[in-house]
């Protein structure tokens, strides 16, 4: 009898869940070019500093609104200050600001989200309620509102963001965690005596990971963009300090004699929120298990 | 179907009832004393003692709370702490120039949105998709601001073509008001005809992917009956519910491009009353607008359970 040999797939090592999505990210252009730009950005926020040959507070008046040259790549300001440096300054603000707001928002929203989901009854719909009742503001007004109580700065403008985005969080947690706490393994975690506590943070919030952590990458970009606009508004970064906003908003008085005031920090915020959205989205497609036959080539054969 | 009329109803009552609660709240739990913000810091305590007296601030939160909402619910929103003008009166004489603004925007979004989505989705993977998917992730990115501002850039400073700020009532003068509105109404409306274009193909690929449209081709049905009869009625369901969904979020997403073109609307009332802490008129602006907000969630929650049988009430 010739022998016959089987392919069995079964044969081939199996692979962790994170290698199976790093690979399928690998395959996703769009995903790749997002990874690019975020470490450009994490890059200039740790080197700009040193890398830009002028302090971005400096002051030149004899230096004022010169078009973008080999001395100044992207010009200077109305107060002779180099452009480039401010905007590679300007990308820690906003990184810093996106990951702090993110921060609170992740840790205040997957709370109450997965509390909400978990215990359900009055709970849950006292703190979905009040969830809905933050979603029912315009997300710009709600931060601007809370800002007239705060009052203006850069951290406040944090915990505005923050407060903004938390309902977000709670919803997709809450969403996740119902689906969860019904499966097999939550009713054997507590037959064994596990407690609330230790159910929660062993069994069930790393099995609701995955849509948090696209949400994430997605409030980045979003976290940036209002921090953008609450500078540009007055009530974010304050000066001298160079946020992107801010830098926009100063570049109106003198748009038309100096243009690259407006041009280089509006770009830098639009590269920066492609590159979140970008990396969000093919996390999401690559953490979505429906997709993965399509996604992934090596099943074609 | 009543039921879930009557159950929707209550809901949005009670998240109205819980927005201006926190609005009122937010603007209360401003440090510093809101008389003399009105007054100014030099003011003779005694005066200052009176005026609170006068007009309330002495009493318990919750009872100026409910005081508040009792004034509001009859048209009063208590008045101006800088111009002493009635805040009902102020907010009401800016609406018409936001919604203008929100409609405008709405009407271009659509216009590129729509046909941009579903000839996205019907042919996909051709140039005319990778165009609609570039358009919609470019645009999502860009901040508003930012948009205006190159607008008046090109359109106003450079060519000239459209002023670059300002409004003029439709009443005096229909022509001069159509050309103040295009730029503000442009910016808002691209961004926002970037977030419905994914929306759009993606409810025209999930319906073109259903049995229906499968067994309409299977009997012979051309792609042009099949697309204009089965497919585009079905997943105008999803798109009606978002277009509704941006009209709400075009209500507060003005503020900022308000501020660009002096656009005397809410958005920019509320942020000028907040630069100058006139705390009735942000709490009515802002009120006002997450109202405004609440109700269209509501009417287009109830659009889409009238629109789709399949939703369970």
């Amino acid at each position: 009898m010739a022998e016959t040999t089987v392919t069995n797939d079964l044969a081939r090592p199996q692979r962790s869940r994170t290698s199976e999505v790093l690979r399928l990210l690998r395959y996703n252009r769009l995903a790749m070019t997002g990874v690019v730009i975020i470490a450009l950005l994490i890059f200039f926020t740790l080197f700009g500093p040193a890398l830009s040959r002028y302090d971005p507070l400096a002051i030149d008046m004899s230096a004022r609104l010169q078009p973008p040259s080999l001395e100044h790549l992207f010009g200077t300001d109305d107060f002779g200050r180099d452009v480039l440096s401010r905007v590679l300054s300007g990308a820690a603000i906003s990184l810093k600001v996106g990951l702090i707001a993110v921060g609170i928002s992740l840790t205040i929203g997957t709370a109450a989200g997965a509390i909400s989901g978990y215990y359900g009854s009055l709970l849950d719909e006292v703190i979905m309620r009040f969830m809905d009742i933050l979603f029912a503001f315009p997300a710009i007004l709600l931060a601007i509102a809370i800002l007239a109580a705060l009052g203006p700065g850069v951290g406040n403008a944090m915990i505005a963001i923050g407060i903004v985005y938390t309902p977000i969080f709670a919803r997709i947690t809450r969403g996740s965690v119902l689906t969860v706490r019904e499966q097999v393994y939550i009713d054997a975690a507590r037959a064994a005596g596990c407690r609330d506590r230790r159910i929660m943070a062993r069994h069930i919030l790393p099995n609701v990971a995955a849509p948090i952590i696209v949400e994430t990458t997605l409030s980045l970009a979003f976290a940036i963009l209002a921090e953008a606009a609450l500078s540009f508004l007055g009530l974010g970064t304050q000066p001298p300090d160079p946020s992107w906003g801010r830098m926009l908003s100063e570049s109106r008085a003198y748009i038309l004699d100096a243009p690259w005031l407006g041009i280089f920090p509006g770009l830098a915020i639009m590269f920066t929120v492609m590159g979140f959205n970008f990396l969000g989205d093919g996390l999401r497609d690559a953490l979505d298990p429906r997709l993965k036959q399509v996604l992934e080539p090596g099943r074609r054969e | 179907m009543t039921r879930f009329l009557i159950r929707r109803l209550l809901a949005t009552l009670l998240v109205m009832l819980g927005v201006s609660f926190v609005v009122f709240m937010i603007i209360h739990l401003v440090p510093g004393d809101p008389v003399r913000v009105m007054l100014g810091l030099q003011a003779d305590q005694a005066k200052v003692e009176e005026i609170r007296q006068l007009m309330g601030f002495d009493r318990p939160l919750l009872v100026q709370y409910v005081d508040w909402l009792w004034s509001a619910l009859h048209g009063d929103l208590g008045q101006s702490f800088i111009t002493g003008q009635s805040v009902s009166e102020a907010v009401i004489q800016r609406l018409p120039a936001t919604l203008s603004l929100a409609m405008a925007a709405l009407l271009i979004a659509l216009v590129i949105a729509l046909p941009a989505g579903i000839i996205s989705a019907v042919f996909p993977r051709s140039l005319w998709d990778y165009s609609a998917m570039i358009f919609s992730q470019v645009g999502v990115s860009i901040p508003d601001f930012w948009m205006g501002i190159m607008f008046i850039l090109v359109f106003s400073l450079a060519l000239g073509w459209l002023p670059p700020s300002g409004y003029t009532s439709p009443s005096e003068d229909f022509w001069g008001w159509l050309s103040h509105l295009i730029l503000p109404a442009m910016t808002v409306g691209l961004i926002s005809a970037s977030i419905m274009t994914r929306f759009v193909r993606s409810a025209m690929l999930e319906t073109l992917h259903e049995d229906f449209v499968r067994t309409a081709r299977a009997k012979g049905l051309v792609e042009r009956v099949t697309l204009l009869r089965h497919v585009l009625p079905n997943a105008a369901i999803p798109i009606v519910t978002i277009v509704g969904l941006q009209m709400a979020s075009l209500l507060g997403g003005v503020v900022i491009v308000e501020i660009i073109f002096a656009w005397p609307g809410l958005g920019r009332l509320a942020l000028d009353a907040v630069i100058r802490r006139d705390y009735p008129m942000v709490q009515g602006a802002v009120l006002l607008v997450a109202l405004s907000f609440a109700v269209i969630n509501l009417v287009v929650d109830l659009l889409y359970a009238y629109l789709d049988p399949r939703v369970k009430y």
